[in-house]
């Protein structure tokens, strides 16, 4: 399926007006012969078929994306929402204070490094799940889909809520486990007293509910493998890590690329488990930047800064993700 | 595509995969049940045990009795079924409209090259970069004008549009990969791109559109933010926010929470679970060479 097959469907059109119902189209075509009318159609067709996604996505996110660029450029606080008071324009004052305060480079690094850490490992026990998925008996399978779609399935509140309970201080079972252990006491430890152990299981939280998805994806992916092509590489005496860089990897990588990419930007907003897990009023320990605009637009009360730092959000997440871009570009290009 | 291994170096030896060799795979995947799947068991014999098991400082692997007093408590709370009535109408249009609209997209893209294709895909890619919570105070605004404030229609079209980009580059991953001659042939044969369309693609697509509503059904039926800002009514609130109600200033319910999360988890995983034949028939069923 190269490039040229498909711009040859293109270019011979004609000027058939667009979109008939299908029944009456069908007889048209029999009446008219076998390929030229369809050709005629498909110059206007894509545009008829793109126009209903195009309306909703920029009536519900492009004019609020527009509206959350021009908020940053001023001072909007709760009482212009409410008295419909015009706010003032601030020009840039929003993003010096913001880039010009040390509290916000630390938010950055912690963002940072809680991404890599989350993606890193979602990917790679994902994969790993994938492949184990592909080599045991069919029971067994089909056991290991079930419980990853029950932890899929779980609400974030709920999933939240289940490691709070696991992890709380006094009625925590993880405690309770620990201090069983010989010379080991962890009766009434606080894992949340320190924003390091904190995040750590707050990690923990996000990497467990995403892998369902990632392992999910990349096993239908690895359906799509022709067995015959995995077969010839082993005739050909490829053996595993080979087979798989080689034959199974290349098949399997646009929607690794997809699914990392996704990754990156859940874990980017990552929002709803750490408010919960903090009761609604995280401390500076366990501030991360989606969390952060979030803070500054309702706690702090000024929805410029929130938005500000949504939208230095998004330009350090786009810097982060041009490769990745590139690559599903690449993807989208090929076919 | 030459692998750079030796070659004949013990050729054929994992062509079907040996019954031992699997028993070992089979054991790694029950440990990876047991681990993925304790914090989902936890939740589920919390929701049975008796209340004052739950809040104890010596917890026990396994509920010494069994009660469905928790599943009671939760059903009884205000508003339970008022907010599954919400839930299922603004999860089912939010699914309706996005894998529809989606499709459509998806096919675009997929099998047409056209001016501003390139550009719709950067506009896919880059609307999922941004943080959707990041755009709250302005939807709310914008649907505040429009009149669609506390109204399903509100969320519904939110959710379609925060899942659309995600569902038509999922579509349209599985659309590229049904050969295009397929249709071509089917159109030789006096099909029209609409019925070739319906007729041949439609179904070898259907593990894709299972694939992709549940997706969007995940997203609509766990969210909790937008859900919680837009909608003002106690009655209208998706069973996400109902869930909040066991959280009160006095402490969690653990235990009518757990079976509240029970009861919500339920309906998808059961969708899930019915449809997964689906998936896999249709996956066998798609895999027409030549």
């Amino acid at each position: 399926m190269s490039a040229a097959d498909t711009h040859a469907s293109g270019q011979v059109t004609g000027g058939r007006p667009i979109g008939p119902p299908p029944a009456s189209h069908r007889s048209a075509t029999k009446g008219s012969g076998r390929t030229t009318p369809r050709n005629r159609q498909s110059r206007t067709l894509p545009y008829l078929l793109i126009t209903p996604a195009l309306l909703i996505m920029a009536g519900v996110l492009g004019y609020p994306l527009v509206d959350t660029i021009v908020l940053s450029f001023q001072d909007e606080r709760r009482n212009n929402l409410w008295s419909g008071t015009a706010p003032p324009w601030v020009g840039l004052d929003q993003y010096t204070s913001v880039l010009g305060d040390g509290e916000f480079w630390g938010v950055v690094v912690r963002t940072v490094v809680f991404v890599v850490v989350c993606v890193l490992l979602t990917m790679s026990l994902g994969l790993l799940l994938a492949l184990l998925m592909q080599r045991v008996s069919n029971w067994m399978r089909i056991t290991m889909s079930s419980v990853m779609i029950a932890v899929w399935a779980m609400p974030l509140l709920v999933a939240t809520s289940v490691f709070k309970f696991m992890f709380d201080s006094d009625y925590g079972l993880v405690n309770q486990l620990l201090t069983r252990l010989p010379g080991v006491d962890y009766t009434r430890h606080n894992w949340f007293l320190n924003g390091t152990s904190g995040m750590a299981i707050i990690a923990g939280l996000v990497i467990w509910g995403a892998i369902p998805f990632i392992a999910i994806s990349l096993h239908a992916a690895l359906t799509q493998v022709p067995k015959e092509l995995e077969e010839a590489a082993r005739i050909d005496g490829a053996r595993g890590i080979g087979i798989f860089r080689f034959v199974t990897f290349p098949v399997i990588k646009p929607v690794f690329v997809m699914t990392s990419t996704l990754s990156v930007i859940w874990d980017f907003g990552v929002l709803g488990q750490i408010l919960l897990m903090r009761n609604g009023h995280p401390e500076q320990d366990y501030q991360v930047l989606g969390l952060y605009s979030y803070t500054q637009a309702f706690t702090v009360n000024s929805f410029s800064r929130g938005a500000a730092i949504s939208v230095i959000t998004v330009l350090l997440l786009s810097g982060v993700s041009v490769y990745y871009l590139r690559q599903l570009l690449k993807i989208g290009e090929v076919e | 595509m030459s692998a750079a291994v030796k070659p004949g170096s013990a050729a054929g030896v994992t062509y079907h995969t040996p019954k031992k060799r699997r028993a070992g795979w089979n054991i790694l995947g029950g440990i990876t049940v047991v681990i993925m799947g304790f914090p989902v068991y936890w939740m589920i014999i919390t929701a049975l045990r008796p209340s004052q098991e739950i809040l104890s400082y010596h917890q026990k692997l396994y509920p010494s009795s069994v009660t469905l007093n928790q599943f009671k408590r939760a059903m009884d709370m205000p508003n339970f079924w008022d907010n599954v009535k919400s839930s299922v109408i603004i999860s089912a249009f939010s699914v309706i409209i996005a894998i529809g609209i989606g499709l459509l997209a998806a096919y675009a893209i997929g099998r047409f090259r056209f001016w501003g294709r390139r550009g719709l895909i950067i506009a896919l890619l880059v609307i999922q970069l941004i943080p959707a919570t990041s755009m709250l105070i302005p939807i709310y605004i914008q649907l505040n004008k429009a009149g669609g404030l506390n109204e399903y229609w509100g969320v519904i079209v939110v959710y379609a549009a925060t899942t659309l980009p995600f569902s038509v580059w999922m579509l349209r991953g599985f659309i590229i990969n049904i050969p295009k001659e397929l249709e071509e042939s089917a159109m030789v044969d006096g099909c029209s791109q609409m019925t070739a369309f319906r007729r041949v693609i439609l179904p070898l697509l259907a593990p894709g559109l299972v694939a992709a509503s549940i997706y969007a059904l995940m997203t609509a039926w766990n969210e909790y933010l937008f859900a919680y800002v837009l909608l003002q009514d106690n009655d209208k609130y998706t069973l996400s926010v109902w869930l909040l109600d066991f959280t009160t200033q006095r402490g969690t319910d653990y235990g009518a929470l757990m079976a509240g999360s029970i009861l919500i988890a339920l309906p998808v995983v059961i969708f899930f679970l019915f449809v997964q034949r689906k998936v896999a028939s249709g996956l066998t069923a798609g895999a027409v060479k030549g």
